[in-house]
């Protein structure tokens, strides 16, 4: 691996990526909300709500203004190939690198505090971020970044259900959170679902499941059912955008599973607002851009 | 029904509006979130008073974003209101007249808008860059030391928000 090369174009992407997320959502989010808009019923006030959301976001591409004045803590999933050696130390580096930079001259606000319960002083930097790395087959570095807003982070929520619970245990448990965050966390919102592993571990997965393409599903198709049935109990929920009322609330349900123990079965919610922002990059063993 | 509001609100120009109604707003506000709630109210606990006069005001749940070069003020959407629910009653009882957030709001918030005749509105959650259009001036006037957590006094224009509970007890989130 060549990381001098690999450090400078990661610094580069990251930066250029981060500052295009903060002020315009990738075709996915943007594409289910026009949508959305035209689903909703006028007569509803969630329909007013998406109608200045898509005005919003047209303002803040011509301006080149963040779409949203919380413009996130940065979360990052860095997946290495293992046929690869590399220093996590320079990677890690050059992403924080790219992101303070974005934040300073993309107008972003900082909105980091350094020790959480007694001086809360903001680093000014936005950092430090929230950065995950996994081993995973192959010889490519992949990264994904998500602005995670805060709104929704407050509305996250996680349950230890029984092992003998079931899918409709899965449903029930996500549907009672959504309904308890209900216009808080700027809807229509995705809503990343993570199943398995540890309580933590369930947590991390529900954060990778919203690094996922809005309207993409789980491979094993038992598990994309269940994303479609929570889907649609989300929706019934009538919270609609904004939490005005109305019959879109989500946008999208993705679902990551993994591992347990035979006692039992961590399920963790994470949700994301309508500004799902969101970014992706894939580097050769070269340490080039693809 | 949509209604065209000068600031300073009073009771008159706020006692038709019920939940569901559009609103635009034009003239002087406060803005100031959760560090600003935590110091007016603590202030007012230990001196009897507070560095500025809410009676009549209408308050701005929101911390900016960084201005650019050539703008007034950076992106400006709402925060989640129930954060500020612990302190509003207190807000209200000094004469504070209507607050603009985004989300629900508790029972005593409720409570305390019947009480003393006052509205929340909400703002379009997110909606930053929207807002930042309609802004004409801002300044801090408290706190400066709280940074994008000030106290500000901000000029606005056309500013949409919607009456998300009145000051008859009704409530558009509940459903």
């Amino acid at each position: 691996m060549d990381m001098l090369e690999l450090e400078k174009n990661l610094e580069e992407t990251v930066y250029r990526r981060m500052l295009t997320a903060g002020v315009e959502l990738s075709d996915d989010v943007h594409d289910a909300l026009k949508m959305a808009f035209e689903r909703e019923e006028s007569a509803n006030s969630g329909s007013i709500v998406l109608e200045n959301i898509l005005k919003n976001l047209a303002i803040a591409k011509e301006k080149r203004l963040p779409m949203c004045q919380d413009t996130g803590m940065v979360l990052g999933f860095v997946d290495i190939g293992e046929e690869l050696t590399v220093s996590l130390g320079v990677i890690k580096g050059a992403i924080e690198r790219g992101i303070e930079r974005a934040y300073e001259d993309g107008s972003f606000r900082k909105s980091v505090v350094a020790e959480p319960v007694f001086d809360r002083d903001n680093t000014k930097t936005n950092l430090p971020a929230v950065i995950y790395f996994e081993s995973v087959p192959g010889d490519t570095i992949s990264v994904h970044l998500l602005m995670k807003g805060f709104g929704s982070e407050n509305c996250s929520g996680l349950e230890m259900l029984n092992p003998t619970k079931g899918p409709s245990g899965v449903e029930d448990a996500v549907v009672s959170i959504m309904g308890k965050a209900g216009g808080k966390p700027c809807p229509p919102v995705v809503v990343g679902v993570g199943i398995g592993g540890t309580s933590d571990r369930a947590a991390i997965l529900s954060k990778r499941a919203l690094t996922r393409k809005v309207g993409t599903y789980h491979q094993d198709p038992r598990y994309a059912g269940l994303e479609r049935s929570i889907f649609d109990r989300i929706q019934g929920l009538g919270v609609g955008a904004g939490g005005l009322g109305g019959i879109i609330t989500t946008l999208g349900v993705m679902i990551e599973s993994e591992a347990t123990h035979i006692a039992g079965m961590p399920v963790a919610v994470s949700i994301n607002c309508w500004a799902d922002r969101k970014a992706e990059m894939v580097f050769d063993k070269k340490g080039a851009l693809q | 029904m949509r209604y065209d509001l000068n600031l300073p609100l009073n009771r008159d120009m706020i006692k038709d509006l019920v939940v569901g109604d559009e609103v635009y707003l034009n003239g002087k506000l406060l803005v100031g979130r959760d560090q600003v709630h935590l110091r007016l109210t603590t202030e007012l606990e230990r001196d009897g008073k507070m560095p500025v006069s809410l009676i009549g005001e209408t308050i701005f749940y929101m911390g900016p974003a960084p201005a650019p070069q050539g703008f007034v003020i950076g992106s400006c959407g709402p925060t989640t209101s129930a954060r500020m629910d612990p302190f509003a009653p207190t807000l209200m009882r000094e004469g504070l007249i209507a607050m603009i957030g985004k989300g629900p709001r508790s029972e005593s918030v409720r409570n305390s808008l019947i009480d003393h005749g006052c509205v929340y509105f909400t703002a379009f959650g997110g909606c930053g860059a929207l807002y930042a259009q309609c802004v004409r001036s801002v300044r801090v006037i408290a706190y400066e030391d709280l940074g994008p957590e000030a106290l500000y006094e901000m000029v606005v224009e056309d500013f949409p928000v919607i009456v998300a509970m009145d000051a008859f007890g009704a409530s558009i989130y509940d459903r």
